[in-house]
C-alpha cells in the first residue's frame, strides 16, 4: 500500500477532516467555484484583496479528501501573497502533480507528489487552484478540472 | 457459487496491481466471454464483407449471420418478429431514435413527456432536447426513500396531455426494479405508448416484451457481455412502419433519385449507413452465452449475491446504502460516513477491485437522496461470494485510512 500512503498523506488526511479557512468571506472582493460533477466536487473560494495581495482567503463545499485538503492547504499557502507568487506557486504546484516536477519550495504543497501516481486524481488536486485563478482573473464561468 | 467460470473471461485472469482482479462495475460495462470475442475474430478472419448489397459468396454469409444475430435478438426479448429489432449503437441512440423520429411527429406544444426521477441521462436529455423543440413539458415521476417510483403520483401525473410516458426497467444507479408492467397498463388504458429503458435489465431479467405490452423497449449490447457500440431497439411493427426515418443514408434506401428518395422497409430503414457488424454478431454470440446459462439462473445467482452483498456491506460501521427496494437487482450504491466516494474508489483500486464512483450519470437521483455522488458495486453471472468477501475487507482498510 505503499503508493497509496504516499496519496493519503497525514498532513492530506488532516486538512480533510479538519479543512483550515473554511467558510465564505462577507462582502468578499473576488469570488469563483469550482465543481468537477461527475466526482461531485464543488467548492466556492472568495477572497480579500489588499491592492495585488490576497489578504484573506476562504473555501467552502465538499469534495474528496484530495480536492478538499489541496483546497485547504491552498489557502494556507497564498494567504498574504501577491497574485504573481501565488500563480507562480500554482505553475510549480501543477507540474509537481503532473509531470512529477520537484516539490522543493512548496512546503506542504509537496505532500500531494503522490498524486502523480494516480493520474484520475490530478483532477481533484487542481480543482482549488483552477479556481483561484479563475478569481484572480475575475473570470464568470464556473470552473472544472473534468 | 458462480454460474459462469472466469476461465470463460479471459480479462479475469489479468491481474491489476499486482492483484488478481475483481471486477464489480458491471452495471458500467460487462466483462466479455471467450466466444464473444471469437466471433468477432472470426467475422474478421473469414467473412468480413458488407452485408445486403454484395453478390458475392461473403457478403452472403455476412448478411446471414447479421440477420441471425437479428433473430437472436427478436428471441432474447420475446419480439414476434425480427423486424422489429433495429440495430443502433446502445439504449442511449434507441431512445434518441425514438424521441427524433416518433417523437418530432406526435409531440407538440403544450404536450407532456412522463419520464421518473431515478432515469438515467439518457433517458432524460433525448425528451428534454425534444421538449425544448417542440414547447412541450417534461413530467416527472418522484421516488421514494428507498428509491421506488410512487405509482399514485404516476397515475395523477398521467393526463390527457402525455404523449409518451419513458421509464427504466432497472435503476442503473440505484437497482431498483420498476413494475414496468404495471405502468405499461395503466398507460395503456389511457392509449399512451410507453418506451422501457432495459439497458441495465437486459443481463438480469427475463424480458418479454410481449408480457410486458410497452410500445419500445431499448437495451445496450455492452452490458449483457456483448460488444460496445452496439444496441437494440425494439418497437412494435405498425409504429415502426410509421415513423419517419432517423438518419439518411446508404442501407436505408430502396432507390435514390435527386427528386426523390424511397425508403427500405423495417427495420433497415432505421439503420443508416454500414452498420457495426461485427458488433451484432458479437452480439449474438452474448446473447446465445446468456440464453444458455438462462436469465432464471442468473437472477438466482445474482440474488444470492445482492443479498450476501447486502449483509456484508450492512456490517460496515458507517455505511448507508442508497436504494433499497423491496424488488432490486444486483446492484448496491454506498456512502461511507466521512469518507469521499471517490477515495473509496482509489483504495479499492488498489486492491485490485473496479467498482464505480461518481453520480452514475444519474444527478437527479444523487440530489434526491441529497448525496454528491455514489460508490457502486455492481454484480455479474462471473462474481462470487468470495469476491464481496474482498470487497468487505477492502472496505474495512478504506476506514482504517481515514480513521
Amino acid at each position: 500500500m505503499s503508493e497509496l500512503d504516499d496519496l493519503y498523506q497525514e498532513v492530506i488526511l488532516d486538512h480533510y477532516k479538519r479543512p483550515r479557512n473554511f467558510g465564505v468571506i462577507d462582502a468578499p472582493d473576488r469570488r469563483a467555484e469550482g465543481d468537477n460533477p461527475l466526482c461531485g466536487d464543488r467548492f466556492i473560494l472568495t477572497l480579500k484583496m489588499r491592492g495585488d495581495v490576497i489578504e484573506e482567503v476562504r473555501f467552502k463545499g465538499a469534495g474528496c479528501a484530495i480536492s478538499t485538503a489541496s483546497a485547504s492547504i491552498m489557502t494556507e499557502s497564498v494567504k498574504g501573497r501577491p497574485r504573481a507568487e501565488a500563480e507562480a506557486l500554482f505553475d510549480k504546484f501543477h507540474t509537481m502533480v503532473t509531470s512529477g516536477g520537484a516539490a522543493e519550495d512548496l512546503g506542504k504543497l509537496a505532500a500531494f507528489a503522490g498524486v502523480g501516481e494516480f493520474p484520475i486524481r490530478v483532477k481533484c488536486a487542481t480543482l482549488a487552484w483552477h479556481t483561484l485563478k479563475a478569481a484572480l482573473e475575475g473570470t464568470q464561468d464556473t470552473v472544472s478540472t473534468e | 457459487m458462480k454460474i459462469a467460470s472466469h476461465d470463460d473471461f479471459p480479462i479475469l485472469s489479468t491481474k491489476v496491481r499486482g492483484k488478481p482482479l475483481i471486477y464489480l462495475d458491471n452495471a458500467a460495462t460487462t466483462q466479455k466471454p471467450r466466444r464473444v470475442i471469437d466471433a468477432i475474430r472470426s467475422y474478421y478472419e473469414t467473412i468480413n464483407s458488407n452485408v445486403h448489397r454484395g453478390v458475392h459468396h461473403l457478403s452472403e454469409l455476412a448478411t446471414k449471420e447479421y440477420e441471425l444475430a437479428r433473430t437472436k435478438a427478436a428471441r432474447f426479448i420475446g419480439a414476434p418478429d425480427a423486424r422489429e429489432i433495429v440495430f443502433v449503437r446502445g439504449a442511449t441512440e434507441a431512445i434518441n431514435l425514438v424521441a427524433q423520429s416518433w417523437g418530432r411527429a406526435h409531440v407538440g406544444a403544450g404536450d407532456e413527456i412522463l419520464i421518473s426521477a431515478m432515469e438515467h441521462h439518457s433517458n432524460i436529455v433525448p425528451w428534454q432536447m425534444l421538449c425544448q423543440e417542440k414547447g412541450a413539458t417534461l413530467r416527472v415521476i418522484p421516488i421514494n426513500d428507498a428509491g421506488e417510483l410512487i405509482l399514485e403520483e404516476f397515475e395523477k401525473l398521467l393526463t390527457a396531455r402525455t404523449k409518451i410516458v419513458a421509464v427504466a426497467h432497472v435503476s442503473n444507479a440505484l437497482g431498483t426494479i420498476n413494475p414496468v408492467k404495471r405502468i405499461i397498463e395503466t398507460a395503456k388504458r389511457r392509449g399512451v405508448p410507453v418506451l422501457v429503458d432495459g439497458a441495465q435489465a437486459a443481463p438480469h431479467v427475463k424480458v418479454d416484451v410481449r408480457d410486458l405490452g410497452c410500445d419500445f423497449y431499448a437495451f445496450s449490447g455492452h452490458k449483457v457481455y456483448g460488444p460496445t457500440g452496439i444496441g437494440v431497439l425494439w418497437g412494435r411493427l405498425p409504429l415502426l412502419e410509421a415513423m419517419p426515418p432517423y438518419q439518411g443514408g446508404g442501407e436505408m434506401i430502396l432507390s435514390v433519385t435527386f427528386e426523390k428518395t424511397v425508403y427500405n422497409k423495417v427495420p433497415h430503414k432505421f439503420e443508416a449507413g454500414t452498420p457495426h457488424i461485427e458488433g451484432v454478431i458479437g452480439l449474438g454470440a452474448a446473447l446465445d452465452a446468456v440464453t444458455e446459462i438462462g436469465l432464471d439462473a442468473v437472477a438466482a445467482h445474482e440474488r444470492d449475491l445482492l443479498e450476501y452483498g447486502t449483509k456484508t456491506l450492512l456490517a460496515i460501521p458507517g455505511l448507508r446504502l442508497i436504494g433499497t427496494a423491496r424488488e432490486k437487482a444486483a446492484v448496491l450504491s454506498f456512502v461511507i460516513e466521512g469518507i469521499h466516494p471517490h477515495d473509496i474508489g482509489t483504495i479499492l483500486d488498489q486492491e485490485g477491485i473496479a467498482i464505480r464512483t461518481g453520480h452514475h450519470c444519474a444527478q437527479p437521483v444523487m440530489e434526491r437522496f441529497g448525496v454528491p455522488a455514489t460508490a457502486r458495486a455492481s454484480f455479474g453471472l462471473y462474481n462470487t461470494r468470495a469476491e464481496i468477501d474482498a470487497l468487505g475487507a477492502a472496505l474495512r482498510k478504506v476506514r482504517e485510512v481515514f480513521a
